[in-house]
């Protein structure tokens, strides 16, 4: 990693934590992805539109920056999407049986455990909640075990 | 107004996810490898998203509520249980797999591949099955 790709980190970052910011102080909510679309997806009631707004906002962000041909950032070294012919989203890396299993354990898991790397990692953390510390702490060290077993164990020497 | 709120903030994210890489899967996975050729980039978008939101939340709550609605709705538990580092445990093991976490996958989707397409459908369904296993729905 070069300095640029921490300059980009923490500019992006900062825009994260704008908008988790500007959604509590105008709607007084969580900034969670999980939660905000499994709840677009699965409740009525009002406060659906705001989370398919949201949700559309989300997309309109990468889109934004795919129409404006701005590749720019912290780009996909590797080229990102083919098709799009810009690399400001990176392709997968994981085939779809791997891709499908493990949208399922994050659906399920982030809605088992209320949360994921934006609802507990970002507004959690910057709330001090003690739940949001554990269960950062538990998916981040479980994933970095499960990319050492699967890299280095079950795929043979590095 | 609440929808130009809520597109505001999803639109701010999802610039914030594009421009710190967080939309490469492989950049998230080299920040997990850590015996590997190590990649911090994770650690200043994740460092600047909490020490902005820490000052924010602080700044927005000498308010006695939102702009827009009545109440600041905050959770209010504090113990730890099964369900929620359980949980915490299966989403970590999806997310090494895939290097996707909830975010970054639906930010990706002006990238559409059949790949992010599986796991797309497979988040939705883990999202529905999470809330037949919950008793509060």
């Amino acid at each position: 990693m070069d300095l640029s790709s921490a300059g980009f980190g923490l500019a992006g970052g900062v825009l994260i934590g704008l908008s988790a910011t500007l959604l509590m102080g105008l709607l007084g909510r969580i900034a969670g992805i999980s939660g905000i679309l499994s709840s677009a997806l699965f409740e009525r009631g009002g406060d659906r539109g705001w989370r398919l707004a949201f949700l559309l906002g989300l997309v309109s962000g990468p889109a934004l920056l795919l129409l404006l041909g701005l590749d720019w950032g912290n780009v996909a070294p590797r080229g990102g999407v083919a098709a799009l012919g810009s690399a400001v989203i990176g392709a997968p890396i994981a085939g779809t049986p791997t891709m499908l299993i493990a949208g399922l354990l994050v659906g399920l898991g982030t809605g088992l455990g209320s949360g994921c790397t934006s609802g507990h990692g970002v507004c959690g953390l910057a709330r001090l909640s003690p739940r949001s510390m554990a269960a950062t702490l538990v998916f981040v060290l479980v994933a970095m075990l499960t990319v050492f077993v699967s890299r280095y164990w079950l795929a043979g020497a590095p | 107004m609440k929808m130009l709120a809520g597109y505001l903030a999803g639109l701010l994210f999802g610039l914030g996810l594009a421009i710190s890489g967080m939309t490469d899967p492989a950049r998230v996975i080299g920040f997990l490898d850590v015996t590997g050729a190590w990649d911090p980039t994770l650690i200043f978008v994740l460092g600047g998203a909490v020490v902005t939101t820490f000052i924010g939340y602080r700044l927005v709550w000498r308010r006695q509520m939102p702009l827009l609605e009545s109440r600041f709705q905050l959770p209010t538990r504090r113990d730890l249980d099964t369900r929620l580092l359980g949980g915490a445990a299966l989403f970590g093991l999806g997310w090494g797999l895939s290097g996707y976490c909830p975010g970054p996958a639906v930010a990706s989707l002006p990238g559409l591949s059949g790949p992010l397409a599986a796991f797309l459908v497979a988040l939705v369904i883990g999202w529905w099955l999470a809330r037949r296993l919950s008793p509060a729905h």
